[in-house]
């Protein structure tokens, strides 16, 4: 059974009324996919419909938290940077820092990518819509699947979109002879929001992975994970971005 | 998935008691446990004859080694830095984190298997790209880099800096960063496992301590290796596109100034290397305190002295593992009042660092009335740990002192410290497991004669090579001198001293030959291990024919330490079963 967009029941209090006899059920508390919490004595629920989701998920968002770090790190050499100099032959403190006025295409840029996690969003929970994934269970077509793939389709063309913006910023920073060696704003400008796109690159990968996968993985359940990681990734990094662009033209 | 169940190989001593199939690709965590360990035994065997070349240049420096003739000062330097980056990230860390934790952790909490066995594998074969990438620094032009493990700009920033500071500084650098992604990989991996393949009743207060430390070791290692990778990244671009996020200005190189201009700071290196660079030192060494402690209680046959404490104390040294890199800064032009900061959190590690000796020797104390001590080879070398633990950290608390530290730092007497700590403590801990759980690898035990042999001669070579190192530093010999006499002859009086010191080192490393020679017998000609050949209570120990159903599963009981005839639970047993595996059902309610 896959794992279906339901919250999950906080104590599994037995069911007053099944709803047999062509009533309708009276308890109207998702099923959850059955079996919820009803292993192990530990309270863990780590066993049932969702386990396998939730394992990924886990996986995913330690990944993250370790590339957090990575920006951590970036972020906090970038204030380092920012307070280094020297002292001139009078003893005055100076520093090679000049504040770098950042391309107003990041503004469309950030507008392109909060929108793509709209649509990466919308297409994530079409693939825990219950009904529809019941049907792909059953072997009935592909509801969900076809109703993800255009969200999915318009989150590749946003994030690409999002990819050319950042070329251009940096062909419009080159025009303005600011090259990545240039000073030390422009050696950030550059390392922070090259590596912020080559994750982005990664996660139009998975976007794609994601596509295919829609319709070559038998089990709806891998079909869930794979859209379903890749849109936590891809918020994760819309997320960062908003840090990183604030970091960019606040802190000059 | 295809991954799944696949029990066949390496299942066990209780099911086969030959040696598990080794298929080189598999992605079966145990394979990959003595594939890793497998790479760590490369990596110690070549950094210990790094190690041996580089005391012979010390104390000899005109001989003619065959092949090359005198060796010059920068290959003592090449030879420092390669010694460092094997023996750290290639033994140190790999051995005790993905080695045993590969081996053995799915079954010391009751999984089947790992939480994504191909995200494992393919950090296993990264890692060994990253050393086929280290070890090509030998053979290229120049030869290896001279900056030493920690590079420091703006030696490591400038190719002309010295012989190996081109080609082989960038192989550094690249081998690094592939080995921050493969060791993030793993650390995932086991968080995931850790967290979420636990069995039933596997609660967190049930695991073992080995897998406490692995859980906090796998947290360090996604906190700071990615924060040495964006330093490897910043550091690459100074040297190839021209940025200076490490290099000032007015730098001179050789006499001639360089015309970079920029004010760089090599102490932002030094940050981001040691918030990496200290916690990995507990990376090293957590899993060995863990594994001690599980031996102790093992071999004393009695349960460790306040598990609760234990599993305090291993999250205490990570959170303040986390924020003591300072105190490795303290000489390097640091704002006092930041050094401050930093000696008084270093000082405070040593707290839940005391607490933990404290619970050993407690547990070896409380032993004498019930039984006595099982002297094995692996207790033998956990009891090595515990020494070389307190000998080596006697020492912390006075480098954490920066007036003591800004004299010893630069000395050998620092050599001392960090070798008896971290390097012997941690080889005498992998040791330890490689003994412990050989029997997994192989179905077969380790010979106990060469192995107390070969504690005998490394424990007392250990002292004989590390102890009189403080003695060098308190004279003031510095750590990176290539030889000792030449234009000045203030540093020749130790030359005695260094001279005892190399030849300790080549007893020590002669040493490790028996523990060669164990393997490969004991591989063939081994005793037979039983089921369950120490009587321990983890699970790894415990049968696995539950595996054969595909859909059984493990159920835990009781606690990873309920050793000696306590009360209400041996009397149904027979008089020697003096423990109970996590396993074990409780005994019916009378």
């Amino acid at each position: 059974m896959p794992a279906t967009f339901t919250p999950r029941p906080q104590a599994d209090i037995e069911r007053k009324d099944p709803g047999f006899g062509g009533k309708p059920p009276l308890d109207k508390r998702p099923t959850g996919g059955g079996g919820e919490g009803d292993s192990g004595d530990d309270g863990l629920h780590r066993r049932g419909p969702r386990e396998l989701l939730d394992r990924y998920r886990l996986g995913l968002f330690f990944m993250l938290a370790g590339d957090l770090m990575f920006f951590i790190a970036l972020v906090s050499a970038f204030f380092v940077r920012q307070s280094a100099g020297h002292f001139d032959p009078r003893e005055n403190y100076v520093t090679d820092w000049q504040p770098l006025r950042v391309p107003p295409i990041l503004w469309v840029n950030t507008a392109i990518l909060l929108l793509s996690s709209v649509t990466i969003e919308t297409a994530r929970r079409q693939l825990f819509h219950e009904m529809d994934v019941i049907e792909e269970w059953l072997g009935m077509g592909r509801p969900a699947a076809k109703r993800a793939l255009p969200w999915l389709l318009a989150t590749l063309a946003l994030g690409s979109l999002f990819l050319a913006g950042q070329c251009v910023a940096w062909k419009q920073l080159q025009a303005e002879r600011l090259y990545f060696a240039t000073n030390p704003n422009s050696y950030f400008f550059y390392i922070i929001t090259g590596s912020h796109a080559l994750h982005l690159a990664i996660g139009l990968v998975a976007l794609l992975a994601a596509l295919v996968g829609l319709y070559r993985l038998r089990r709806v359940q891998l079909r869930q994970i794979l859209v379903d990681c890749t849109a936590w990734y891809w918020h994760t990094m819309g997320v960062l971005w908003l840090f990183l662009f604030a970091l960019l033209v606040g802190f000059q | 998935m295809s991954d799944m169940p696949r029990i066949a190989r390496g299942a066990g001593p209780a099911s086969t008691p030959g040696a598990p199939r080794l298929r080189l690709f598999s992605t079966h965590h145990r394979v990959l446990g003595i594939e890793y360990l497998l790479l760590s035994l490369l990596a110690v065997a070549l950094g210990t004859l790094l190690s041996l070349v580089m005391r012979i240049r010390l104390v000899a420096p005109d001989w003619h080694w065959p092949l090359v003739g005198v060796l010059p000062p920068e290959s003592y330097l090449a030879l420092v830095t390669m010694h460092g980056t094997l023996m750290i990230f290639f033994v140190l860390t790999i051995a005790p984190l993905s080695g045993f934790a590969n081996l053995v952790l799915p079954e010391q909490i009751g999984a089947r298997h790992m939480a994504f066995p191909r995200l494992n594998a393919a950090s296993f074969w990264l890692t060994l790209l990253s050393l086929v990438v280290l070890l090509a620094a030998f053979v290229v032009r120049g030869g290896a880099p001279i900056s030493g493990w920690t590079s420091y700009p703006p030696l490591s920033a400038l190719a002309g800096a010295g012989p190996g500071q081109a080609l082989g500084m960038d192989l550094w650098l690249v081998s690094l960063g592939i080995f921050c992604i493969a060791s993030w990989l793993g650390a995932v991996n086991l968080l995931v496992t850790i967290l979420y393949e636990r069995c039933p009743g596997m609660r967190l207060m049930r695991m073992p301590l080995t897998v406490w430390a692995w859980l906090v070791a796998s947290v360090l290692v996604l906190i700071s290796f990615s924060v040495l990778l964006a330093a490897l990244l910043m550091l690459l671009c100074d040297r190839h596109a021209g940025t200076s996020f490490f290099l000032p200005a007015g730098e001179v190189l050789n006499g001639v100034a360089l015309a970079r201009s920029g004010d760089g700071s090599p102490l932002l290196w030094l940050h981001l290397f040691w918030f990496f660079g200290h916690p990995e030192v507990y990376i090293a060494i957590l899993p060995g305190m863990g594994l001690t402690s599980s031996l102790l209680a093992n071999f004393t046959r009695r349960p460790i002295l306040g598990y609760p404490l234990m599993v305090a104390t291993t999250l205490a040294i990570g959170a303040l593992g986390l924020v003591v890199w300072g105190h490795h800064m303290f000489v390097s032009g640091i704002n006092p009042y930041a050094g401050t900061a930093f000696a008084l959190t270093t000082m405070a590690i040593a707290v839940p660092s005391a607490a933990k000796v404290l619970s050993w020797l407690g547990t070896l104390l409380g032993r004498q009335r019930r039984a006595p001590l099982r002297l094995t080879t692996p207790m033998l070398f956990a009891l090595g740990f515990v020494s070389l633990f307190i000998t080596g950290g006697l020492t912390g608390p006075i480098l954490a002192q920066p007036a003591l530290d800004s004299y010893l730092h630069n000395t050998f007497f620092v050599v001392a410290h960090f070798h008896l700590i971290m390097g012997m403590a941690g080889a005498f801990s992998i040791f330890a497991g490689v003994y412990y759980w050989f029997p997994l690898m192989s179905g077969r035990l380790l010979s106990e004669r060469l192995g107390r042999w070969h504690f005998l001669l490394t424990f007392v070579g250990a002292y004989a090579t590390f102890f009189p190192m403080h003695f060098a530093g308190l004279a003031g010999e510095p750590r990176h001198y290539a030889q000792l006499t030449g234009t000045t002859s203030s540093l020749a009086g130790l030359l005695p001293l260094q001279r005892g010191i190399t030849w300790a080192a080549m007893v020590l490393a002669t040493a490790q030959l028996l523990f060669l020679a164990n393997l490969v017998v004991s591989l063939r000609r081994g005793r037979l291990a039983p089921a369950n050949p120490w009587q321990a209570t983890t699970l790894e120990w415990a049968p696995l024919t539950w595996q054969l159903l595909p859909t059984a599963e493990r159920h835990v009981y009781r606690g990873p330490y309920e050793y000696g005839p306590a009360k209400g639970y041996c009397r149904m047993e027979p008089a020697q079963a003096d423990f109970k595996m996590q396993c074990d059902e409780p005994a019916e309610p009378e």
